[in-house]
């Protein structure tokens, strides 16, 4: 062999996780209750795929000026209209909100905007959702998050017990209400984007939490007197540098999105590295003790094991 | 672990072999593109709209103007009715949901049963039925007061007969259009969705789909209005001027003196003698009877042409017109001309069919995110696996080379079953590189944990692949489960992206245990390690 490979975690490594999960629970509970309060007090700046109305982006030939732009589009009577740059001084993004008078007044006032920009102008995107259709994509995104949390409830408690299916489940509430507060926090648009990447969230979040179920069970039948605080530190401990290296290189596909991947997929790929940060962080300080706290049926699982062992 | 069985062996190159070839046209250059498809049927991904620019939108049909329409018609039909059957009334009143009838004579009322029963029209009777004729209307009547309500399980076949019927005539009037092939398909029980590629501006088809295109000729009334906000006549109902908006006319409803354009053969656009604009169009046999009917009858008085209720013009009958064909004149550009003939042309629509969404991608934006989503992949997938052999060397080589089969299974899926890849579905892609040498990691760490354990270095790579099995079938499940919810629940750009997750979770699953295996395997039998590079 050329060279060793590098470790990254030392073998060896004995963080007592179980211990500093006391404090993870407690900041993680103060920031869960942050997010549920910057979302009712605060709110999402939810996108026009949610609340209808329109988004257009642009690319003017020179640098647009944006005052005179926004007054001649404020002009229109179409409500507030928002102007923002988009990646470039070159790329504008320009939103309305729903205008009245139904369906067909919406992309009326697309046209309105079109023809009051005049000539020169690319248009680079035009988004129009109707009223009908956003209530709708919201209603389809909150079912989507609900669908997905329930079936990985099923699945968990159908090959572990129910304790880790709790666990899990609460963890990954805790990955989505974190993301939905950080999104109420810094105002980033939410769209039908940002719930792919909470469900791509949850999927990799429980990714994670099954791996590490998966070592305690293992452990479980292996070593059946082990207080279970100490098993679970010790499973943690042995499949960290798993969850690291997999963290990383998921991370590394991330960065190069976020940075190449180009404007639109932005929010996305965003969502996407803070899911993958609180993911790990969740399915260690929060699945894990939630098996402490809920106990879990030994003899249970040593039955289990003789029924159905999955081990060959 | 040693023994691979010869079959198993070309069953797993076969695989790679198989993969590469159908994920080949993506890459290829065009002739080559052209000799693959000949010789294996094998295509490349279709792209989708955001990343070859177009327009998408989604209609749905108005029920309000749909219901007006029917009972509009339900109106004139139980009109018609009671005059054939000479049966008296006081009024006919349209309420929300039917027509109410006063009758003079209460005793009138089971003739008239009789008699407009046969406008109940019961649906899906013919050969194709489920069995049970679904009435559009309720029959009902008090003493001299008759009712014909509409059903609701009658009104919602009506309007799924009534899509399936704008469907067909949307596409003839796109088609028309003759430009590229736009797909149009139904969506959920009233909506039309359209995908339009390679169009930046929707105007041009917003203008042909934003019509009805119902065309009728009625003619005019004695009394025109003379003034601003008066009441028709009986009979006669107000409408504006094509030109001149504020300008009314009152034109006579009665079926009598209507011709309709439904019975329309053919539309073309042409010029008259004056080399203006306008729209020859012709009559089939029925249309051809009625329309020399009224013409005949009618010399020297004014007929108007209306559209989508409005008045086109209202030339002056100079003679009768008995060949079925004629001209509408209106004042049109050459344009207008050509679309109100290709609109005439595919019929009219049952209703309006209103725009509830509508996403337009430009061509540039469009190359910008393929060129944007290309280079992400390339560098993330650089950096994976650089740090994959930084943090496993020679086995993160192997991991390496399970990974990039892993992308070529991917896109060979892709291409094969014809999936649109999607910018999100380039985002799909790129997580599934980082994800998927999870499993890698997974049995890596295995094996290094068994080789610590005292294992030998042959039993610690056996043990590390069966036993790391569990683990990853159970990760990759759950994370399957939330990628088929997000294609079930999810439209547009967000099943793009759970497609290609998804199946980059199955091929994920399969060369782990398959591909990264016999590799290892591979070099196992010849180097015959003592230790394990780990």
């Amino acid at each position: 062999m050329a060279f060793r490979p590098i470790r990254f975690i030392p073998d060896d490594t004995k963080i007592p996780f179980m211990l500093l999960s006391r404090f993870g629970f407690f900041v993680s509970g103060l920031l869960c209750l942050a997010s549920l309060l910057l979302f009712i007090f605060v709110g999402l700046n939810v996108g026009v795929d949610f609340k209808g109305g329109s988004v257009i982006t642009i690319r003017t030939e020179q640098v647009a000026n944006l005052d005179q732009l926004r007054s001649k589009l404020d002009s229109l009577g179409l409500g507030a209209v928002e102007l923002q740059e988009f990646g470039s001084p070159n790329d504008l993004l320009i939103r309305i909100g729903t205008q009245e008078g139904g369906d067909p007044a919406q992309t009326l006032a697309v046209e309105k905007i079109k023809s009051s920009l005049g000539p020169g102008i690319e248009y680079r995107s035009v988004d129009v959702v109707g009223p009908k259709v956003s209530g709708e994509l919201a209603e389809q995104g909150i079912i989507a998050v609900v669908v997905a949390i329930l079936g990985i409830l099923v699945y968990v408690w159908f090959r572990f017990e129910w304790q880790f299916a709790i666990g899990a489940v609460i963890s990954l509430l805790h990955d989505v209400l974190l993301t939905i507060g950080l999104f109420c926090l810094l105002r980033i648009e939410f769209n039908l984007q940002i719930i792919a990447a909470i469900l791509t969230i949850v999927g990799y979040s429980l990714n994670d939490t099954v791996v590490v179920f998966d070592r305690i069970r293992e452990y479980l039948r292996k070593y059946k007197s082990m207080p279970l605080a100490d098993l679970i530190d010790f499973s943690l401990n042995s499949v960290l540098p798993r969850t690291i290296l997999t963290s990383v290189t998921t991370m590394l596909a991330l960065i190069a999105l976020y940075a190449f991947g180009g404007e639109v997929l932005r929010g996305f790929t965003f969502t996407m590295i803070w899911g993958v940060i609180v993911g790990t962080y969740s399915s260690i300080f929060i699945a894990s003790p939630v098996l402490i706290l809920l106990g879990t049926n030994r003899e249970d699982a040593r039955q289990k094991a003789k029924v159905k062992p999955v081990r060959p | 672990m040693l023994p691979y069985s010869r079959f198993k062996t070309i069953a797993i190159l076969a695989s790679v072999l198989i993969a590469l070839l159908f994920a080949l046209p993506n890459a290829a250059p065009p002739q080559m593109q052209a000799f693959l498809k000949n010789t294996l049927g094998a295509k490349s991904m279709p792209l989708g709209l955001d990343l070859q620019g177009g327009v998408n939108i989604v209609l749905e049909l108005d029920r309000k103007d749909f219901k007006t329409n029917l009972l509009k018609q339900l109106t004139s039909d139980t009109r018609a009715t009671l005059r054939d059957a000479k049966i008296a009334y006081k009024g006919i009143t349209q309420s929300e949901n039917g027509v109410s009838v006063r009758l003079s004579n209460a005793a009138d009322a089971p003739t008239a049963k009789t008699e407009l029963t046969k406008l109940l029209q019961p649906l899906n009777g013919g050969l194709l039925s489920t069995g049970v004729a679904v009435n559009l209307y309720e029959f009902s009547n008090q003493n001299e007061l008759v009712n014909l309500n509409f059903s609701q399980s009658g009104f919602d076949t009506k309007v799924s007969t009534a899509i399936t019927q704008s469907l067909r005539i949307v596409s003839n009037r796109l088609n028309g259009l003759g430009t590229t092939e736009p797909s149009i398909q139904q969506q959920g029980r009233d909506r039309i969705a359209i995908q339009f590629p390679g169009i930046s501006s929707s105007k041009e088809i917003l203008d042909i789909l934003g019509k009805t295109a119902k065309l009728t000729f009625q003619l005019l009334c004695q009394e025109q209005p003379t003034g601003p906000n008066q009441t028709p006549p009986q009979g006669c109902e107000e409408l504006p001027l094509k030109d001149k908006p504020d300008q009314k006319i009152w034109v006579q409803t009665s079926s009598r003196a209507t011709v309709d354009g439904a019975d329309l053969t053919d539309a073309q656009p042409s010029f008259d003698q004056n080399n203006r604009a306008v729209v020859s169009f012709k009559f089939n046999q029925k249309g051809s009877l009625r329309f020399g009917k009224l013409t005949a009858e009618n010399v020297g008085k004014p007929f108007a042409i209306i559209l989508d209720s409005i008045v086109v013009s209202y030339p002056n009958i100079n003679e009768a017109i008995l060949g079925g064909s004629g001209q509408i004149s209106g004042n049109f550009t050459t344009e207008e001309a050509n679309s109100l003939a290709v609109v005439l042309r595919s019929g009219a629509l049952p209703a309006k069919l209103n725009i509830v969404e509508e996403r337009t991608v430009g061509p540039s934006l469009g190359s910008d995110s393929i060129k944007a989503g290309f280079n992400a992949a390339i560098i993330g997938l650089i950096l994976v696996m650089v740090f994959m052999v930084v943090a496993y060397g020679l086995f993160g080589l192997f991991a390496d080379i399970a990974l990039l089969f892993n992308l070529a299974m991917l896109i060979a899926v892709m291409s094969v079953v014809g999936f649109t890849l999607t910018l999100p579905g380039i985002a799909g892609i790129v997580l599934t590189m980082g994800m998927a040498v999870d499993s890698n990691v997974i049995i890596f760490e295995r094996i290094r944990e068994e080789w610590r354990n005292g294992r030998s270095a042959m039993a610690s790579m056996e043990t590390g692949f069966s036993s790391a099995l569990a683990t990853i079938l159970d990760s990759n499940l759950t994370a399957l489960i939330a990628a088929v919810v997000l294609f079930g629940v999810g439209s547009g750009p967000v099943r793009g992206f759970a497609i290609t997750h998804a199946i980059g979770i199955l091929t994920t699953m399969y060369t782990a245990f398959t591909v990264t295996r016999f590799i290892v395997t591979l070099w196992a039998r010849w180097a015959r390690p003592k230790e394990v590079p780990l």
